[in-house]
């Protein structure tokens, strides 16, 4: 029998039990019990949390109207010409207003990962490839994901890669909306 | 500002998990120990601290609002000054420094800080999502929100422009936990090769499981106080109490999103950001030039701003003009092994894209000790003695005054005594330095201890 054909040698934990409704408890409360109830293990319980929040965009908002309408959102200083891979409405140096400006589809690689691993709502995703993309005429970079790449092919060859955006047509009001694959 | 000195400190032993206890009996853990160091009874003290600072990072993690008030409440603070200060995995580091606040302000003589964690509370992939939420929820979360994602993307641009290899920094994965192998308070004693670390489990490529530190449950608190709470101190419990003063703290900031730093001009970089040393070296503004011609930008990704300016801020305060020769060790929030190599650079220790090839040279190694690496420079100035947050665990709130009980005990000559092993006691250790570190450097702090005789 080789190896792969063995069971696993470890159940993996979970967070399921019973409904526990009572525990052992010294029937007699005398001195010695008293003293002996420093001794127990802990009682550990599940506590569920879960919540709904009304997350409002703000001033940001018209980035992410953009990627329902397939268009990338940037910012851009009127006066100096700074401008943002990001939504910002206001600029970090002279603290001025800043305009919408559009941002080009197509971009390169700045630098990238590969998740083989990931936070609990991102893990049925794994492997998965974030990019942070650097575009002609911005001064800032922006996150995304990459897709259309072999994840177990990682290279540092990818940074300088030349990729275009593409949009998901039913949009979700994420910034996943858009997301980015090689433009070869 | 009024001299302060670190006098006393304590520590839970950091593990994965402690069903055993709530987190106040945790923190008291940490707290009764740093009092009987003092070799006080816990009502002296109660009677001679003036205040505290409470730590603890996650409101997620610790399923309770207003928990700081609870450790105040159950270690019997009452109804003494304090408040709880929150900063990322920085948390601990500000705390300390907010503790040093109300020493050199004058509004306290004898201040607690204490920190702690409970991250064993959920599982470690809801862990990983609670981290995350300390990234913008709008924009970076949403793209797959995940720390070890967000180091390893810098680590692919360090890589990329310098050359830094997977090696190099799984030489400082190997010297972290073998420090540790003498740190009894470390939730990891292992001996690693390069290869095993190259051979775990791939988390966000480059990084792997050995590259980045774990969670734990944990706490630790650090006793504070000025000329006048030390006479106190020594008049109540009889004895005197070593010297370590903090003789500098520094603090710096950068934007949330890494995708909004900055890529600056050498001329700013120089203006702004240069250590004293770097600008009055002609070979080294000669070698700034040429990164700058070859495309390198200030800080980029590959960089942090907020640990450049927290050491600038620390070290002209403290009278460091060249770190890497004036400082005896340095307690650095290693949170990945890139982290460290980059927070080298930040530091001054070496110069900006030189961090892979300065930590395998040897010079940030605890001399005495066999890694099993061949290393061609002797120790200078060792980087996480204590086998920092890689080897030791990171409950985040604890982890910076975790940080800050280590360099007191090697600053105090004391490290025996506390570990029962002598191994990691640096001989003639003077001056130390603590580097707390947040997000993927949004808030950094350094704070430099010395030893007074």
């Amino acid at each position: 029998m080789t190896d792969s054909k063995k069971l696993p040698d470890k159940i993996e934990e979970s967070d399921e039990g019973q409904i526990l409704f009572s525990v052992p408890f010294p029937v007699e409360l005398n001195e010695e019990a008293l003293q002996g109830l420093k001794g127990l293990r802990p009682i550990i319980i599940k506590q569920p949390y879960s919540i709904d929040y009304i997350h409002s965009y703000g001033q940001d908002s018209p980035f992410f109207a953009g990627l329902a309408s397939r268009v990338l959102l940037g910012c851009r200083v009127p006066d100096t010409g700074y401008t943002y891979a990001n939504p910002r409405a206001h600029d970090m140096y002279t603290g001025e207003p800043t305009d919408w400006v559009q941002l080009p589809e197509e971009g390169r690689i700045h630098a990238f990962t590969v998740c083989h691993f990931g936070s609990e709502e991102f893990l049925p995703q794994t492997p998965f490839a974030l990019v942070l993309v650097e575009f002609e005429g911005t001064d800032t970079l922006f996150l995304s994901r990459l897709l259309g790449v072999d994840p177990h092919a990682a290279s540092l060859e990818w940074i300088g890669m030349p990729i275009k955006a593409r949009f998901l047509r039913n949009s979700k009001f994420k910034p996943t909306d858009v997301y980015f694959v090689p433009a070869a | 500002m009024r001299p302060v000195y670190a006098v006393s400190g304590g520590l839970s032993k950091f593990a994965k998990a402690r069903p055993d206890k709530t987190f106040q009996a945790v923190v008291k853990e940490a707290y009764d120990y740093a009092i009987e160091d003092l070799g006080l009874e816990f009502r002296q003290f109660t009677e001679l601290v003036d205040g505290s600072v409470a730590s603890y990072f996650s409101d997620h993690f610790a399923r309770q609002l207003m928990a700081g008030i609870m450790a105040q409440d159950y270690l019997g603070l009452c109804p003494k000054p304090g408040h709880r200060v929150e900063g990322g995995g920085a948390t601990g580091g500000i705390c300390f420094q907010e503790g040093w606040k109300n020493i050199a302000s004058g509004l306290m003589d004898v201040c607690v800080t204490y920190g702690f964690e409970t991250m064993s509370h959920v599982n470690t992939w809801k862990g990983n999502e609670f981290i995350a939420l300390a990234s913008d929820v709008s924009l970076d979360y949403p793209v797959g929100g995940f720390y070890s994602g967000y180091y390893a993307m810098m680590v692919t641009r360090h890589m990329k422009e310098f050359g830094t290899t997977v090696e190099q920094l799984a030489t400082v994965s190997v010297k972290n936990h073998i420090n540790a192998y003498h740190n009894p308070y470390a939730q990891k004693r292992n001996r690693y090769t390069i290869e095993d670390v190259r051979q775990a489990p791939m988390v966000a490529w480059p990084l792997t499981r050995l590259d980045i530190c774990v969670m734990s449950d944990g706490a630790a608190a650090v006793i504070l106080c000025s000329e006048e709470g030390l006479t106190k101190l020594e008049a109540a419990s009889g004895r005197r109490i070593p010297r370590v003063k903090v003789t500098g703290v520094g603090r710096g900031t950068d934007a949330m999103r890494m995708a909004d730093r900055p890529h600056q001009t050498l001329e700013e970089f120089l203006e702004h950001n240069a250590l004293p040393h770097e600008i009055d070296n002609e070979e080294t503004r000669s070698y700034y030039a040429d990164l700058w011609k070859r495309g390198f930008r200030y800080p980029g990704l590959h960089s942090f701003r907020a640990g450049r300016m927290a050491s600038k801020m620390a070290y002209e305060q403290a009278g460091v003009v060249d770190p890497g020769a004036e400082i005896d060790f340095i307690e650095l929030h290693d949170a990945y092994t890139s982290s460290e190599i980059q927070t080298y650079e930040d530091m001054g220790l070496c110069r900006y894209g030189e961090g892979g090839p300065f930590a395998t040279a040897g010079t940030t190694f605890v001399p005495g000790i066999d890694y099993g690496l061949d290393l061609v420079d002797t120790p200078v100035c060792p980087v996480n003695p204590s086998g920092g947050l890689i080897a030791c665990g990171h409950p985040v709130g604890a982890t910076g005054l975790m940080q800050a009980v280590f360099a007191m005990w090697q600053l105090q000559g004391r490290i025996e005594e506390h570990f029962g092993d002598s191994t990691l006691q640096l001989e003639g250790a003077r001056r130390g330095a603590i580097h707390s570190h947040a997000g993927t450097g949004t808030y950094v702090t350094v704070s430099i201890l010395e030893a007074e005789d």
